[in-house]
């Protein structure tokens, strides 16, 4: 019973970032109907960015975000502008896949050149540091990183639900060609949007950087397992990306605890086939455009 | 149902004398060697565009499947059990077979969903299957990689057997393609990719057809890995599942031409020689990732359609232009996607 909290507060504790990186997809997706398969090598940029920060100026990884989300802001409008844009609307979704993945594949070839393909780890002055609550042992770390994902998915939620720019996102999501007709510019939405779902990776990827060591390549175990929340989630919905985000974490967890962590890292394919066979529009299935 | 045409008969028969004469007239070892990558590369494609051309359901697990290949020949022929010579060849076959039965329950659970989350399930087998490589260590010896035995073919000619068998397996390939598109099945594919719930409404047997082109174009991509095993003696789980070989042949169907039969190896004739030659140069090497990426954008951007539609398109418009008032020629190839008529 103890090992099976333990494994479940470290679950849910992993589960907060997953949904962080998650969700950015989600985003896009919904917006563009692209699916972006560079979501899992802008973490690892955000990672690297941190890691420079830290290691050249010593800024703690949970402040470089402030300069590390700007920076892939500007450069997901950039790719949204020059690849994702002349994209036929007819054969968008799959052709975004080859093209996002194109650039992932680009990314990791530059981040080598760069960095390297040795494994690096953000290691700041608190990164071992654990408290003991009632006997379970809590990495700070994981705490401030769930805390700090936390924090981000609320801002963004909040973006959505209360500015100009977030309603237009939603009327978009919504009905794309009656936000237009009211007055939305589709063409911005969508840019600034695809640069607010890197974003979010890249944030997300200043504290993974700090939880797990990752190197150039590490973007492919992350890509299948946030690919595999969104389908989880329903493709589309925010709050089913969360959801999903978190049993994808705490099964994670628990198949380390009582099997073997090695076999944690099929976790996502046993939840994907588990739920294809059961319920294939996914947990929460807005196969139709609907809700964000 | 098309009947068949002379010249493409003719184009056919030249294609392959002419690849099979090429290891006779260019002797070169690291020349074959080249060649050797391109013929696989041209099977893997052909495989791809038989699901992925013409059905439109793209697939991103093949690599898995060759690795599956790969493996079942590497434990058939230990290194302990001595040089096996064309005993392989003659076994791949039957791991085609072998893997085609074993992909249609996986097909039929991947098939319950459509567009891109059939891609996002089939990228998912691909990541499985790399983690199994490495896991499943009585299968593949995991991280420490496999010897396959070696096949002791006299030095000089010592590519030509494995290219032969690629081409053969190739050919296969496009008399496969070429019979599904004169096929009932091959219809009922190109409806399922310009409408599939009004193919579905007016009595397609669009599951079947779907996962009897699944298990054909994984028997084949399994069949190619088997063969790329025991030319490269030892296998590693990161190069038999590499997420690297999915990219490669999808980006050789978009450069050659969605849907056609020749376009593949066209994309293969122009990809993989320049690939093998960035690789075997270290500091190239380095240069071989931000490349590919870069050349895939480029035809996704400038060629969406892959050059074998675009030149053909070019020529009936040339065409149309010099007889004013008759209309122009039906294209030779089914039209890659469907796009409203104005």
């Amino acid at each position: 019973m103890r090992l099976f909290v333990q494994a479940v507060i470290l679950g849910l504790l992993a589960g907060g970032v997953y949904a962080l990186m998650a969700s950015g997809l989600t985003l896009a997706f919904g917006i563009m109907r692209v699916i972006n398969v560079a979501q899992g090598v802008m973490i690892i940029l955000g990672a690297y960015l941190s890691y420079t920060l830290f290691t050249r100026f010593s800024i703690d990884p949970f402040l470089s975000v402030l300069i590390v989300v700007p920076v892939v802001f500007v450069l997901g409008v950039v790719i949204e502008l020059i690849f994702i844009r002349p994209l036929r609307p007819s054969d968008r979704e799959s052709l975004s896949l080859l093209v996002t993945w194109a650039v992932a594949l680009g990314i990791e070839g530059v981040l080598g050149l760069v960095y390297s393909t040795t494994y690096r780890s953000t290691i700041p002055s608190y990164a071992n540091g654990s408290w003991r609550i009632g006997g379970f042992v809590i990495l700070q770390v994981q705490v401030y990183a769930f805390a700090f994902s936390v924090v981000i998915l609320t801002l963004l939620g909040l973006v959505l639900a209360k500015t100009r720019f977030g309603r237009a996102v939603r009327g978009t999501v919504q009905n794309p060609a009656s936000a237009a007709l009211l007055g939305v510019d589709e063409r911005r939405v969508a840019a600034i949007g695809f640069g607010l779902s890197v974003a979010t990776a890249a944030a997300a990827g200043a504290v993974y950087g700090v939880v797990t060591p990752f190197n150039p390549g590490s973007h492919y175990d992350l890509i299948s397992l946030l690919l595999t929340i969104i389908v989880l989630g329903g493709m589309g919905s925010l709050p089913g990306t969360v959801v999903a985000a978190m049993l994808m974490g705490v099964s994670q967890a628990l198949l380390a605890t009582y099997i073997s962590p090695t076999s944690a890292k099929l976790t996502f394919f046993i939840l994907l086939i588990a739920i294809l066979v059961v319920r294939p529009q996914g947990l929460f299935g807005a196969v139709e455009r609907g809700k964000l | 149902m098309r009947t068949i045409s002379r010249s493409g008969v003719a184009v056919t028969v030249a294609i392959v004398a002419g690849l099979v004469a090429f290891p006779f007239v260019f002797q070169a070892n690291w020349v074959v060697n080249i060649a050797v990558f391109t013929m696989m590369y041209a099977g893997l494609a052909t495989a791809w565009n038989l699901l992925g051309g013409y059905s439109g359901y793209i697939s991103l697990g093949n690599a898995a499947f060759f690795g599956v290949g790969a493996y079942a020949i590497a434990n058939l022929f230990p290194t302990s059990g001595g040089p096996p010579g064309a005993t392989p060849f003659l076994i791949v076959p039957l791991v085609g077979l072998a893997v085609a039965i074993l992909s249609l329950p996986i097909g039929w659970i991947a098939f319950r969903t459509r567009g891109v989350t059939f891609a996002i399930v089939t990228i998912s087998l691909l990541f499985v299957a790399q983690t199994l490589a490495f896991l499943l260590h009585s299968f593949t010896k995991g991280s420490q990689g496999m010897g396959v035995g070696v096949p002791l073919f006299p030095v000089e000619t010592y590519e030509r057997p494995f290219y032969l068998a690629l081409l053969a397996i190739f050919v296969f390939a496009v008399l496969l393609c070429w019979y599904v598109r004169r096929s009932k099945l091959g219809l009922a594919l190109f409806a399922i990719r310009d409408d599939e719930d009004r193919a579905l409404g007016l009595g397609v047997d669009t599951e079947v057809a779907k996962l009897l082109t699944f298990a054909m174009s994984l028997g084949i991509t399994a069949m190619i890995g088997g063969v790329w095993a025991y030319y490269i003696t030892y296998i590693y789980p990161q190069f038999a599942v590499d997420p690297l070989v999915t990219i490669g042949m999808v980006l050789m169907v978009y450069l050659g031409g969605r849907g056609t039969l020749w376009g593949p190896l066209l994309g293969a004739l122009l990809l993989v020689p320049a690939q093998q030659l960035l690789a075997q140069n270290a500091t190239t090497a380095r240069w071989y990732l931000i490349l590919y990426s870069g050349v895939f954008l480029l035809v996704i951007l400038l060629l969406p359609r892959g050059i074998i539609p675009s030149v053909q398109d070019l020529a009936s418009r040339l065409r149309a232009g010099r007889h004013r008032g008759t209309s122009p020629p039906e294209a030779a190839v089914p039209p890659v996607q469907t796009e409203a008529v104005p």
